[in-house]
């Protein structure tokens, strides 16, 4: 592909650029080949990585698919959607922190602060184990250091949630080199081969955010006319209504409520997401819980879950209508649909978005790999590496300052294309005042309250000089990433007014730099021990999934030959088990994962027909 | 005549050195950095084409492997390319960014002053709001009506000023720009007017 003698004329090949989607429920990273994106495996094979972490008792920091596990079995360790936190204060998570087992601890009304045994720790911490469990995978795939990527994030994250994402990134050893919205970056993935012009449309319906975006497609440059959404809406959402039916029955059936017995509360969560993801592709389906020698079995059918989600997938479609006055657009005007984020497998919510733009939804990528491959060609972009195309995305929300009686002056507006900058002059009110104190909001509310606060910029050693004399020239620029940079001037000198930044929600520099030096000395104590036990409990994982595997009709459906070599391939991987070894425990865990793939398929062709039957299964 | 912050060669009025390549510090002039001629009515095609070509060279993704100086130079240029795209393209704004190149005060968000020949249906308008607020469902339909009363006269108002853009451009007399002062505000007034009655009646 492409010109094979180029002659390259001292153009240094510059560093590469990973693309990385750290979502609620599962991140990962990708980077650019030759011609197209691809997505980075990790060490199990596996592309997604849940967004889960645990700090065990043995004072290990553990992520992904082995962290799962510890959420039955140390939930008070173990974070999971800490996406949701990102950014935020304490007060205003008390909903989701209802369905968290893990302990909020003192002071967290400006940076919430999560406390996991003896130690606490931050949400950019936890998304920079995170993100350091994808540098780490995409090392050992590429074979080479990586420090240089693109994080994706939800196109309505305020100011403080790209900075907590961006602190996360720095915390994890990562030079973050640009946050793109995660819709921006899945048109990206989209149109890349496609000569494509036109009116997109991309509905992004995730593990805890929705987002939609309009964009204009023209000679390679991606424009964001509009964007809208809910950092607070998806398919945990969903989840959680169908937990509370579950927590309903197994209170009434079993006698006893469970709501505060967290691992009963997980085993219950992970088979409501079962369901749920089994109703996108069959009409009915069973919720099934053994739990200490107790069974919970409901039934449900689509129908049902479709009329539970009904408001949920409703919520959608309101900021889907506002995106389109905004961006000035009418249904019939939108060319293409994109869909990204798992909950977009619901035939519901196909439907709801094929009936509001009128225009059959695009599902040839993955709804969870579009938006890592989509910020892997925005590596590429900043690496220098494609040149015809160019991202040009807005602010979500309007940016203003408080003014008398509490009232917002809009300074930069609402899908405003970024960077985007204001400015506007400041005095003082009395004789001799030295500071002026400009509180900036992020919002589209009138009043200061109703809207987010950023931060409070105090422009000190103001020149004491009578009252209404002094002009201070305070610009307000958003840049690429969508985050705020302030700057002063004193107008009569022309000289640099000193600012000093008082952050609403998030951490100072001095935090951040700290916690990246604790970071650096959790990640390397005992590496090669924590590799060992993650190993082995994904192992533990597997040999259970077989045994009760061996339980269903399927089993007996097998060869002779093939139930052997499943029996060998798990004494194999006992064998390994006690060795301290990662990569021959993988090597067996792997092996076995061969050996029971029929298996697997046979059970999996007797649910759907037992379904289809409307037989139980 | 400036000078190139990274060669001292003679960098002229363009945005990159012609003898190194650096990018400069780039001019707050929305039309000088359009590189457009400074007349009120423009072509709106000619605009777009020109922000295109100029995001496609000054973006700060083309900059990210290049110096620091030229880091933020670039970030320095795409907010004034997309600042002044969003004010050149809008008749309203554009007009107002000129009169306030020219000395011109341009009246805030809120201005209250009500143009005298509004003034019956101003008090008419505010009487009808209140019944609403009231609980007066019948006002609804006047409401209604002074809207659309109000949108034809902003639309009148719109092609006022369409004629007073081209006789400045024609003349480039300071008194034209007076005039079209005068219309904005009374302009203003009526988008406020607007505004407000489509949040009562919750349009």
């Amino acid at each position: 592909m492409g010109a094979t003698f180029q002659i390259d004329f001292g153009h240094k090949k510059a560093a590469r650029v990973v693309g990385i989607d750290l979502g609620t429920t599962n991140s990962l990273v990708a980077y650019m080949d030759v011609s197209s994106p691809r997505v980075i495996p990790g060490e199990d094979g596996a592309k997604l990585v849940p967004s889960v972490v645990t700090y065990t008792e043995g004072g290990e920091i553990v992520v992904g698919h082995a962290a799962r596990e510890y959420l039955l079995t140390q939930p008070h360790r173990t974070v999971y959607s800490v996406k949701r936190l990102m950014g935020r204060g304490i007060a205003d998570v008390q909903e989701e922190l209802k369905w968290f087992p893990f302990q909020i601890a003192e002071g967290s009304e400006s940076v919430i602060r999560l406390q996991l045994g003896e130690r606490t720790f931050t949400p950019p911490e936890i998304s920079a184990f995170i993100l350091r469990q994808l540098k780490k995978n995409a090392e050992l795939h590429l074979g080479e250091e990586v420090k240089q990527a693109v994080i994706t994030v939800p196109a309505y994250f305020n100011d403080a949630q790209r900075q907590a994402t961006k602190d996360a990134g720095r915390i994890a050893g990562l030079e973050v080199m640009r946050l793109v919205n995660e819709p921006t970056a899945a048109a990206l993935a989209y149109g890349l081969d496609k000569r494509k012009e036109g009116i997109v449309a991309v509905y992004d319906l995730g593990g805890g955010t929705f987002d939609i975006s309009i964009l204009k497609l023209h000679e390679g440059i991606f424009e964001v006319l509009a964007t809208n959404g809910d950092t607070h809406l998806g398919g945990d959402d969903i989840d959680n209504l169908l937990l509370r039916i579950a927590l309903e029955d197994v209170a009434s059936e079993w006698g006893v409520d469970v709501s505060s017995d967290h691992e009963a509360v997980q085993r219950l969560r992970r088979a409501v997401i079962q369901a749920k993801e089994e109703l996108s592709f069959v009409p009915f389906t069973h919720i099934e819980v053994q739990y200490r020698g107790r069974r919970y079995q409901r039934r449900i059918d689509r129908e049902l879950f479709e009329k539970l989600i009904a408001p949920v997938v409703e919520r959608t479609l309101g900021p889907c209508r506002n995106c389109m006055i905004d961006a000035g657009v009418k249904p019939e005007q939108i060319d293409e649909v994109v869909l990204v984020g798992g909950s977009t497998r619901i035939p519901m919510v196909r439907a709801a978005v094929e009936k509001l733009f009128r225009t059959r939804p695009h599902t040839e990528l993955n709804p969870d790999e579009v938006v890592a491959l989509g910020a892997a060609v925005q590596g590429a972009i900043l690496s220098g590496d494609i040149e015809d195309k160019l991202l040009l995305d807005v602010t979500p929300l309007s940016l203003g300052i408080e003014t008398m009686g509490g009232v917002v002056s809009k300074l930069i507006h609402r899908n405003s294309t970024i960077p985007a900058s204001a400015a506007e002059t400041f005095t003082t009110a009395v004789d001799g005042q030295r500071n002026v104190l400009i509180h900036v909001v992020q919002g589209e509310r009138e009043l200061a309250r109703d809207c987010r606060s950023l931060a409070r910029f105090d422009l000190k050693d103001i020149e004491p000089m009578p009252a209404g004399m002094a002009r201070i020239e305070v610009r307000f620029l958003i840049d690429a990433n969508g985050i705020l940079n302030v700057t002063a001037r004193d107008l009569r000198t022309g000289k640099e007014q000193s600012v000093e930044v008082k952050p609403s929600y998030g951490l100072t520099d001095e935090q951040v730099e700290a916690m990246i030096r604790e970071s650096i000395e959790l990640a390397e104590a005992d590496f090669r021990e924590r590799q060992v036990r993650e190993a082995r409990v994904e192992a533990d994982a597997i040999l259970a999934a077989v045994e009760k595997a061996k339980q269903n009709e399927a089993w007996l459906e097998l060869s002779d030959a093939e139930r052997e070599a499943v029996d060998e391939a798990v004494n194999k991987l006992l064998l390994a088990y006690h060795c301290d070894d990662h990569l021959l425990i993988r090597a067996q865990i792997d092996a076995l994962n061969q050996a029971t793939l029929k298996l697997a398929e046979t059970m999996m062709d007797t649910a759907v027909r037992a379904a289809l039957k409307g037989t139980k299964i | 005549m400036d000078t190139c912050w990274q060669c001292g060669s003679s960098s002229g009025d363009s945005l990159f050195c012609k003898l190194c390549n650096a990018l400069q510090r780039p001019t707050p002039d929305y039309y000088r950095f359009f590189g457009i001629p400074k007349r009120l009515s423009l072509d709106a095609k000619e605009l777009q084409r020109r922000f295109y070509e100029l995001s496609r060279i000054l973006h700060p993704d083309r900059f990210l492997q290049r110096a620091p100086t030229e880091q933020r130079y670039s970030l320095e240029a795409t907010s004034i390319l997309n600042d002044g795209y969003r004010v050149l393209r809008d008749p309203v704004l554009r007009a107002e960014y000129v009169l306030k190149e020219a000395g011109f005060e341009v009246a805030g968000q809120r201005s209250r002053d009500v143009p005298p020949e509004l003034l019956e249906e101003v008090f008419e308008l505010n009487m009808a709001l209140e019944e609403l607020r009231a609980g007066d469902q019948e006002a609804r339909s006047q409401l209604e009506e002074a809207r659309a009363k109000f949108i034809k006269l902003r639309d009148e108002m719109d092609r006022d000023l369409q004629a007073l853009f081209e006789k400045y451009d024609a003349s480039g007399d300071r008194a034209v720009l007076g005039e079209i002062r005068n219309l904005l505000d009374r302009r203003k007034y009526i988008q406020n007017l607007v505004v407000e009655v489509d949040k009562e009646t919750g349009v």
